[in-house]
Parts: C-alpha cells; sequence; structure tokens
C-alpha cells in the first residue's frame, strides 16, 4: 500500500539576507495508512516546519516529499492540519470557528450545527458556542482548534503539538478521545509533541529529532498492544521506553 | 477573588466616569471665563459674542439653522456613501491585483496633497451651484482615508490564517469573505470615523463658495453682515453634526464587532 506520508532525505534551509538557517538534514519520515506517528525533538530544531513543508505553507526544500503518493506540488488533497497556534478567528464565535471547514465545504447552517452540537461535549466546550475566543481558556481554545481540524474531514491528521496548552487531565481526557476517534475513521496520524509520555501512550512508531539542523536520531517502534489502557504507562516496558528517549533527546 | 475584580471593576468605571466630568467641568469654566471677558473688557458683540449672545443667537435662529442643517447634512450624507462605495471597491480591486496597487496607491497619495480649497472652486465652476458639486467635494475629501485603512486592512491579514484557509480547502472568495473582509472591519471602521468627520467639513467647504442652502453658505451670509453670533451658532452646528456622525459609527461598529475590544 501506498504511504500516506512519505519524505525522504528532506533538507531545509531558512534564508534571510546574508543568514543561514539550516533546518532540516535528511529528514526521512512515512507515515502508512492507519498508523499513528509521533515526532519529538527539542524545541526549535524544526518539527513545525516538517509540517510547513506538507501543508506547502514553507516552499523550496530539498529531497522527495508525498501524500497519498503524489508528490506534493500536485497533490490537492485537503489535509486536517492542527497548527501549533490555534488560529481561531477573533470575529467568530466558538461555534463558527469550529464550523469553517464545513462551511468551505457548503454544507448548510443547520447541517453544520447539528454535525457539530454532538461533538461539543466530547471536547469539553458545551455552552461556550457563543462565546469569541477572547473568553476561552487557552486550553480550551485549543480544544476547540482541534474539534475544527478533526471536521476538515481528511484521512490524514498532522497535529502540531495539540495538548500542550492543556493540564493534566483534560490533556489525558483528550489523548483518549483522539486514539477513539483515530481509530473508528481510521485516520493516519503524525502527531508533534514534546511530552515524552504523551507520545509512547499514543504512537505505534516515534522519530526522535536531534537538535537544530535536525536529524533523525532514532526510529522507535512501540510494541504496545491496541486500544491503548491508561495503566500500560506503570509497566516496566513503558518506562523502558521512557529511558530511552529521554536518553535519545539529551 | 469574584468580588476584588468587582471592586476594580468599579473602580475603573469610577475613574472613567470622572476623567468625563473633569472635561466638563474645564469645558464650562472656559465658557464662564469668556463670558467674564466679553462682559468685563466691553467687546463688540461682532468681534466676539459672549456665549449668552451665542445661546440666543441659537435659539432665534433655530427654525432657518434646521433648514440650513438638512441641506448640509443631506449633501454630507450621499457624499459620504459615494465616498465609501468607491472606497471598497478601489480598496478590494488594489488588494486582488497587485499592479493596481502599485500603479494607483502613490497617485492617491499624492492628489491628497491637492488643497482642496484649491479644488473646490474648479469643481463648483465645472459642476455649478446645485448639491453636486457639494457631493463630489464630500467625496474626494471622504475617499482617501477610507480607502487607504481598508487597503492597510487587507494588506496585514494574518498570513497564517491565509494559509489554514487555503489548507481547509478555501477558494479565493472565500477566503475573501470569511478571512480579509472581516479581518479589515476594524480599520474600516477607523478610516470612516475619519472621513465623517470630514465629510461635514467638505459640505461647508462646497457650499461656502456660493450655494442656495446649506451651514457654508449661511456662514459666509452671516459673516458678509457681521452676525456674528449666528456665525457661532452654525459652528455649534457644526460641532454637533460631526460629533453626531461620529458616534453614530461607533455605535454601528460595536454592534457590528461584538469580538472588536478596542472599540
Ligand atoms: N519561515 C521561516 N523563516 C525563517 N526561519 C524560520 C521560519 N520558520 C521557522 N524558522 C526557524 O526554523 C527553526 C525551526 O522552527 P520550527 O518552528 O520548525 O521549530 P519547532 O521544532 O517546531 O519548535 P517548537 O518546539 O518551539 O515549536 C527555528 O529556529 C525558526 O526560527
Ligand atoms: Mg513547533
Amino acid at each position: 500500500m501506498v504511504e500516506k506520508v512519505y519524505m525522504a532525505n528532506v533538507n531545509k534551509t531558512f534564508q534571510e539576507d546574508d543568514k543561514i538557517l539550516k533546518v532540516l538534514k535528511d529528514i526521512s519520515i512515512t507515515l502508512n495508512a492507519g498508523e499513528f506517528v509521533s515526532i519529538i525533538g527539542p524545541s526549535g530544531c524544526g518539527k513545525s516546519t516538517i509540517f510547513h513543508i506538507l501543508t506547502k505553507i514553507v516552499k523550496g526544500y530539498g529531497g522527495i516529499v508525498k501524500i497519498d503518493g503524489v508528490s506534493i506540488e500536485k497533490q490537492n488533497k485537503k489535509i486536517g492540519y492542527m497548527p501549533q497556534k490555534d488560529l481561531l478567528m477573533p470575529w467568530r464565535n466558538l461555534l463558527d470557528n469550529v464550523c469553517i471547514p464545513l462551511e468551505i465545504q457548503g454544507i448548510r447552517g443547520k447541517d453544520r450545527k447539528k454535525r457539530v452540537e454532538k461533538l461539543l461535549p466530547i471536547f469539553g466546550l458545551e455552552g461556550f458556542e457563543k462565546s469569541y475566543p477572547y473568553q476561552l481558556s487557552g486550553g480550551m481554545r485549543q480544544r476547540a482548534a482541534l474539534l475544527r481540524t478533526i471536521l476538515i474531514d481528511s484521512d490524514i491528521l498532522l497535529l502540531d503539538e495539540p495538548f500542550a496548552a492543556l493540564d493534566a487531565i483534560s490533556r489525558s481526557n483528550m489523548q483518549e478521545w483522539l486514539l477513539d476517534i483515530w481509530q473508528k475513521f481510521k485516520h493516519s496520524a503524525l502527531f508533534i509533541t514534546h511530552d515524552v509520555e504523551e507520545a509512547i501512550y499514543l504512537s505505534d512508531r516515534i522519530y526522535v529529532l536531534s537538535h537544530r539542523p535536525a536529524i533523525i536520531v532514532d526510529e522507535i517502534k512501540i510494541d504496545f498492544p491496541r486500544p491503548r489502557i491508561k495503566e500500560m504507562t506503570l509497566t516496566s516496558e513503558f518506562i523502558g521506553y521512557k529511558k530511552r528517549l529521554i536518553e535519545l533527546l539529551r | 477573588m469574584k468580588r476584588s475584580e468587582d471592586i476594580e471593576d468599579r473602580l475603573f468605571k469610577s475613574i472613567k466616569i470622572k476623567e468625563k466630568y473633569v472635561s466638563v467641568v474645564t469645558i464650562l469654566i472656559l465658557v464662564i471665563l469668556w463670558q467674564w471677558i466679553t462682559y468685563f473688557l466691553r467687546i463688540p458683540e461682532y468681534i466676539l459674542p459672549s456665549p449668552t449672545d451665542i445661546v440666543s443667537s441659537l435659539i432665534r435662529s433655530k427654525d432657518i439653522l434646521w433648514l440650513h442643517s438638512l441641506t448640509t447634512i443631506y449633501e454630507a450624507g450621499i457624499g459620504f456613501i459615494i465616498a465609501i462605495i468607491f472606497a471598497l471597491v478601489i480598496a478590494i480591486i488594489m488588494n486582488q491585483w497587485k499592479l493596481f496597487k502599485v500603479s494607483l496607491y502613490p497617485l492617491l497619495v499624492i492628489s491628497q496633497t491637492i488643497p482642496i480649497i484649491a479644488l473646490a472652486p474648479l469643481i463648483m465652476i465645472w459642476m455649478g451651484f446645485g448639491s453636486l458639486p457639494k457631493v463630489v467635494v464630500v467625496v474626494i475629501v471622504c475617499f482617501f482615508p477610507i480607502s487607504v485603512s481598508v487597503v492597510e486592512g487587507l494588506a496585514t491579514v494574518d498570513k497564517d490564517l491565509l494559509d489554514i484557509m487555503e489548507i481547509m480547502g478555501a477558494n479565493k472568495f472565500q477566503v475573501f469573505l470569511k478571512v480579509k473582509l472581516p479581518y479589515s472591519l476594524p480599520s474600516f471602521f477607523a478610516g470612516l470615523k475619519i472621513a465623517a468627520t470630514y465629510s461635514i467639513m467638505g459640505a461647508i467647504i462646497g457650499e461656502w463658495l456660493g450655494a442656495k442652502r446649506g451651514l457654508g453658505i449661511f456662514m459666509t451670509r452671516t459673516m458678509s453682515s457681521f452676525k456674528t453670533s449666528d456665525l457661532f451658532a452654525a459652528i455649534i452646528i457644526v460641532v454637533l453634526l460631526s460629533i453626531a456622525l461620529f458616534k453614530i459609527i461607533e455605535w454601528v461598529g460595536r454592534k457590528l464587532m461584538p469580538w472588536n475590544r478596542e472599540l
């Protein structure tokens, strides 16, 4: 089967005036259909840049980048991309913000509402439909952005630190929920995180990046069965993975 | 926690109220001073009328002032609306086609350096003494602040937002309607507020040079007959009209953009 995301020996350098910043070096990443793969690495190493290349926000790179087997220059597929900044629109209330992907698809107002209203309680956003982004907490904004991403209706998810602003409990809830829908809708997910435990709990594989310029220091396969349960975080295998990752990230 | 916030809130509001209070008192003091000066220095009414003279003028001439105001409001209003439509169309075209912006924008700025007072008589020569030339003057003075603010608003749209719209599959029209337009709304309204005061002024400048009716022609008549207190009465009406228009726009802006916390 063709890879959902395929990056081979990708290099990226930013150039501003005479300052040259080498960010990605020989990055090769694949995401197979139905997989959950995490990318973990130190701050500023170039994780978001990988997503920017995949979404064509950043242009010009070396190497091969394909989505669904088609090189991204020719690929026009929608991607369920959740940027690191929530990018909610300040002039839209929460409900209208979340509905944008459906609006773009031309789905009518009533049907949009019907579809989204069911999901709001799961995301802990019930009762805040009419609130503007400035009236929401950082965690709520992030959950709204995630819900919006899901509604893009793509089988590929690119999530850039979606849970960074959440407290431990809602983070854990959202992780379980994400695994749920990922399994239910057979998404293929690339997931950027800083959090070692989160990466192990969610992923089939983890790419570990070095400091900038980022190279892939290791690719770790996580052999826990699915569905994942929270108790696994207490097992010695889990702690073993954790030790290894922390070692690699040092 | 809640309570202390309440107290802070009230404190803040009371400071705001106090500020208003202070400005009212300042104006009152100035008016009283003015009254005294004209009284004690025996300044003749045709040089500087006292506040009481002006008030009595306002009362005496209220019907005729109202009649002239209506003409001015009409000219300013029509001109303002036409300016808004023109400005929006031009700004949107400049935003969509870069070539237009590059070639038109400098022209726009240069046109602003031509003093309207020099241009107005020419417009009168071309279009006569009816309402049309006044409306044209209003359009000319209002067009610039509106178009510039919309162009700037459209140009500063958050690039990340545009990117994510594209990734979600939005077409150009959707991007414009759902991001660019609402994003530039606050700066559009900032431009409107400036243009609002210009609009009354523009109409008056037009009337000044010759008209059948309007506050401008009323002012020139009062001056030539040394009815200075009537002139001051007209000035007060102009100030009130400008403030009213300004407030209306502010109000509409607040209704239209409840999310904008700067208003
Ligand atoms: N468009 C750009 N132009 C110039 N430099 C850029 C650009 N985008 C990113 N960079 C630089 O590339 C480097 C990597 O940025 P990136 O956002 O990919 O890091 P990151 O790993 O996502 O960091 P974080 O964990 O803090 O989110 C940074 O040094 C950043 O300053
Ligand atoms: Mg990042």
